[in-house]
């Protein structure tokens, strides 16, 4: 009998529905199939999950994590440090193991040698490469299904409900029935050699609960995709670039299946263009001839594109750039996440730009904000960005469901044959007529002699025509500076979470969990309530500027070295600049709630600005706190 | 009608005053062009014209197109009454690419330059190639660059002057041989000197349902115009070797059926319009494919310009159409279209769950 080699740790407290896994094994090795069950198979329980992929750029062979979060209470922000590490590769075991922390769970196969590392670890070897002989008769197919097993050990030992992972393997494998023949056993095994071999030491474990019944999971990718498909977008062009590829193709598999007519005749051109250059000069021109128009890139992606975002922008074409992030300047690490292109992507290209930006913090707003986003374009007749990133794109979030639309699309400000008729042809394309800093346009094909207007990215007369005259040029670079006062008045608002404090934390995107956990564990455990302003877009409307002329000290919480952010908020609203704290986080990995922690608390120590701050920390050592994992 | 056949479709000679759809001539002006006084490039405008309104092109069908030179700022100086859009140096392909997705009906006239097209958007050049837009692609070539005073571009011949004395070391790049083997389905180098070829191929270029290139050697009189240089007029005038007259007749034309062809070599393209060609130099048909690979590859041994219809693919698909795109524009969908089922939503959600 295999058992626990080494003394266990101590576990008298029962840790219930609130832990993490990391699952290591070398990319292109199948294992994806077995962690998606894994993390369906608890999804399927009623418990709140979330699973990220920390994977190497590379196609097969090197070493990649699957972490999967157990949280009773919904905080699905990473985990730090996994308490349980499945140990499915050879290559990088040693250092797994060498890595857990303290009193972590080692599951790993016995012929690794690793008992007698780490005795402050519980360890429960398990013959994996013998149990897959029996569970799987094809040779060919036992490199995948011995995945499946450490799903089954994993049922047994933190009693994951074997009905929930077929139950969960079924869907995932829901077009190859012969699929979840060959895995079916592989689970069951699995399960059955550890009840009956395994001696169980550790304290984690899972009970049902009925907090997922009204909630999906899903990549962020595959939602801006979903809000794209369902809000008219019909010109997509795109080149191929980690961690935005699946969006793209996923929502062209979207439109194959759900935009064509009975005819075979699709309502959406899709075009994979030889460059980002070329993506973004098509999506321009599609905007301009009035195509609701999109592409999604990567950091390095939206430095290509440049040239032609300004010229988006100062000949007024409506089209949507999705920019999901990714780590570093270069190529960096491709494969890890960063909330590094907040300047790039807001003031992209040259000679006086600023961009309209949306944040989606979750799938759900993923998929609206894709709306919004189209919308904005058309109503603003400007480039609107989609600032995503590689955690929210790539990674599986349980979300709640989305919601269908019900109203029209926004098509902003357009001339027919119609209207140019009760205007006697009389308009001019960059004339202000409204106020709001939008002119109308027409759209190529307009069948009416006066609806045709030439459009460049040279200086311009309200008639579109060429100008050099210092008189035109300023007042058309002021009509912009309206039309962009207009757009804060359209943009999302924030979500602003108040309880009364002098403290301020404003974040923006991925990091929410992580930073509504942080504010929790702030209050419950040290005593200090801090109000939260979650950004949801560019430019700041009046109530991002409240929460700043509101509070003593607002924090910036964002993942880039530069805080970039912070920067943006100081040059646009200069009057907060003296108040402004940042909370940083740049390694690639997305935040955690113990990061905010320490750093809120390691410069509110020596935090002179507020009295009310100084209350707040003495109140401290009353709090009694909960587990308060990180 | 320039050409060799007797049929005469919108005959010019009776100068009417309204064409096929009942517009003038002006109807087809642009803006007075800001080029220098005899650049060759404003042969070219007067020609697009011409063809525009021989042909009866509804102006409002087209949408103008360019990147940036002196070349991508004519669309400003013909076709008044059609959208243009003067875009990004060497970006013009793309623009294109996206104006044809939003709107697979418009016909598009672009224009673009060496430096434009065989330099900085070179990569757009090759890849908008293997793409059968509904496009007229003119490069007007002339080896250098104007507005920023004279440098060589990539289609400078080597060994060729500058004004200021230096001679350029690097191979040409001949677009129409790139065009040729890059699948564009109708291939043609013209001479901005010779304005009765330029007239009918133009037109055939602006009826042909596909991607037409169009390579317009055109002198620059500023700076590419002096002894050395292989693209001024004196040199293009002494080494251009048309490949045969040219005549086209649009689908339209009534009076077709009753022509007599006598030596002459005829295409038929996909919406029924005819080139008839009359051979000078060879018997030489332009649809052949290999055919037409030899004829330009003689030519560069040779080191003449061949002029005239190097190559056309009588029948070739449209982008929009080989991805089934629908006949309405896209550019015209409301939410009534494109937006599926609530039904359709709560699967996809289920299935997720």
């Amino acid at each position: 009998m295999t058992t626990a080699t080494a003394a266990p740790p101590q576990n008298t407290t029962k840790v219930v529905n609130d832990f993490s896994f990391s699952i290591a094994t070398a990319n292109g090795s199948g294992s994806q199939t077995a962690n998606m069950v894994l993390l369906r198979g608890l999804f399927k329980m009623g418990i709140p999950v979330s699973g990220k992929n920390m994977f190497p750029s590379n196609i097969q062979g090197l070493p990649t994590w699957f972490t999967i979060r157990v949280n009773k209470d919904g905080w699905i922000g990473r985990a730090t440090t996994p308490d349980i590490i499945v140990c499915m590769n050879p290559e990088s075991a040693v250092e797994d193991v060498e890595n857990a922390r303290k009193g972590a769970v080692l599951i790993y196969d016995d012929s690794l040698g690793l008992s007698k590392m780490r005795p402050d670890c519980i360890h429960y070897p398990v013959p994996f490469k013998k149990l897959v002989v029996d569970a799987c008769p094809d040779l060919k197919l036992r490199k995948l299904v011995i995945n499946m097993l450490y799903v089954g050990v994993c049922s047994a030992l933190f009693n994951i409900s074997e009905e929930s992972l077929v139950a969960a393997l079924e869907s995932q494998l829901k077009t190859k029935p012969k699929a979840v023949l060959a895995n079916k056993p592989a689970i069951q095994l699995g399960r059955k050699w550890a009840l009956e071999n395994i001696k169980k030491v550790d304290a984690f474990s899972c009970e049902p609960l009925n907090k997922t019944s009204n909630k999906i999971i899903i990549e962020g990718n595959a939602a801006t995709a979903l809000g794209l498909m369902f809000n008219g977008c019909t010109a997509v062009a795109w080149y191929p670039i980690t961690p935005s590829s699946s969006l793209c193709e996923s929502l062209e598999d979207y439109m194959r299946d759900y935009r064509v007519n009975p005819d075979g005749k699709r309502t959406f051109a899709v075009v994979q263009a030889e460059d980002e250059i070329a993506a973004c000069g098509m999506i321009t021109g599609a905007g301009w001839a009035g195509a609701r128009a999109f592409t999604s890139t990567s950091g390095p992606g939206v430095s290509l594109m440049n040239e032609m975002i300004g010229l988006g922008y100062f000949a007024e074409i409506p089209f949507v750039i999705c920019n999901v992030a990714r780590t570093g300047p270069s190529t960096g690490l491709p494969t890890r996440t960063m909330q590094g292109d907040i300047i790039s992507v807001i003031y992209a290209s040259h000679g006086d730009t600023k961009h309209v930006a949306v944040f989606p913090s979750n799938p759900k707003e993923a998929f609206e904000m894709a709306g919004i986003a189209l919308d904005l374009a058309e109503q603003l007749q400007t480039p609107v960005f989609i600032n995503s990133d590689l955690d929210l794109g790539m990674n599986y979030w349980m979300s709640d469901r989305f919601d269908y639309p019900t109203g029209p699309i926004k098509r902003g400000k357009v001339l027919h044959k119609e209207d140019l008729e009760k205007l006697k042809g009389q308009w001019a394309r960059y004339k202000d007529v409204d106020g709001d800093g939008i002119g109308y346009r027409t759209l190529p094909g307009t069948d009416h002699p006066n609806a045709a207007y030439f459009t460049r990215g040279t200086g311009h007369t309200e008639q579109a025509t060429y100008s050099e005259k210092a008189t035109d040029w300023k007042k058309n670079m002021d009509r912009l500076t309206r039309k962009f006062n207009t757009a804060k008045t359209l943009v999302p608002k924030p979500v602003i979470e108040n309880k009364g404090s002098t403290i301020g934390l404003l974040y923006f995107g991925t990091t929410d969990s992580s930073v509504r956990e942080a504010a929790s564990i702030l209050e419950q455990q040290h005593g200090v309530r801090i109000d939260l302003c979650r950004l949801r877009a560019f430019p700041f409307s009046k109530e991002v500027e409240d929460f700043l002329d509101k509070h003593a000290v607002v924090y910036v919480c964002e993942m880039n070295r530069d805080a970039q952010m912070a920067m943006v908020i100081r040059a646009e609203l200069p009057n907060a600049a003296t108040k402004i704290r940042s909370i940083l986080h740049y390694d690639g990995l997305p935040l955690t709630a113990g990061v905010v922690v320490s750093e809120f608390l390691a410069q509110h120590k020596n935090e002179p600005h507020s009295t009310a701050v100084a209350q707040q920390l003495s109140q401290a050592t009353s709090a009694v706190g909960s587990k308060g994992r990180d | 009608m320039a050409g060799t056949t007797e049929a005469a479709p919108p005959a010019e000679s009776k100068q009417p005053q309204v064409n096929l759809i009942g517009l003038s001539k002006k109807d087809y002006g642009g803006l007075k062009s800001t080029l220098c006084i005899g650049c060759g490039h404003d042969l070219i405008t007067a020609r697009i014209i011409d063809a525009c309104y021989n042909l009866g092109v509804r102006p409002e069908n087209v949408a103008k197109l360019s990147g940036i030179g002196c070349s991508s700022k004519t669309p400003a100086y013909f076709l008044n009454r059609s959208h243009g859009f003067n875009s990004v140096h060497g970006r013009m392909p793309a623009i294109a690419t996206g104006v044809q997705m939003a709107n697979k009906n418009l016909k598009m006239i672009a224009v673009s330059g060496d430096g434009d097209s065989a330099n900085i958007g070179m990569g757009h050049f090759v890849h908008v190639m293997r793409r059968n837009l509904n496009l007229l692609y003119i490069v007007e070539n002339n080896g250098v660059y104007g507005l920023t005073k004279g440098q060589f571009s990539a289609t400078a011949d080597k060994g060729s002057k500058q004004k200021s004395g230096n001679v350029n070391p690097n191979e040409p790049i001949d677009l129409c041989e790139m065009a040729y083997m890059l699948g564009c389905g109708f291939v043609a180098r013209l001479f901005a000197g010779n304005s009765k070829q330029m007239t009918s191929v133009i037109e055939a270029a602006i009826a042909y349902k596909g991607l037409a290139f169009l390579d317009i050697i055109s002198p620059c009189v500023t700076f590419n115009n002096h002894e050395g240089s292989t693209k001024s007029f004196a040199y293009a005038k002494g080494n251009e070797e048309p490949l045969h007259d040219i005549g086209f007749v649009p689908a339209y034309d009534p009076t077709y059926m009753e022509m007599d062809h006598g030596e002459e070599r005829e295409i038929t393209l996909s919406d029924g319009s005819h080139i008839t060609l009359k051979a000078l130099s060879k018997d030489f048909d332009p649809s052949d494919r290999v055919a037409a690979g030899n004829q330009i590859m003689e030519a560069k041994h040779s080191k003449k310009i061949l002029t005239g219809l190097i190559y056309v693919n009588p029948k070739s698909e449209l982008l929009m159409d080989q991805m089934q795109v629908i006949d309405t524009p896209l550019s015209l969908l409301t939410e009534k279209e494109t937006r599926p089922a609530e039904s359709v939503l709560k699967q996809i959600m289920d299935d997720l769950a």
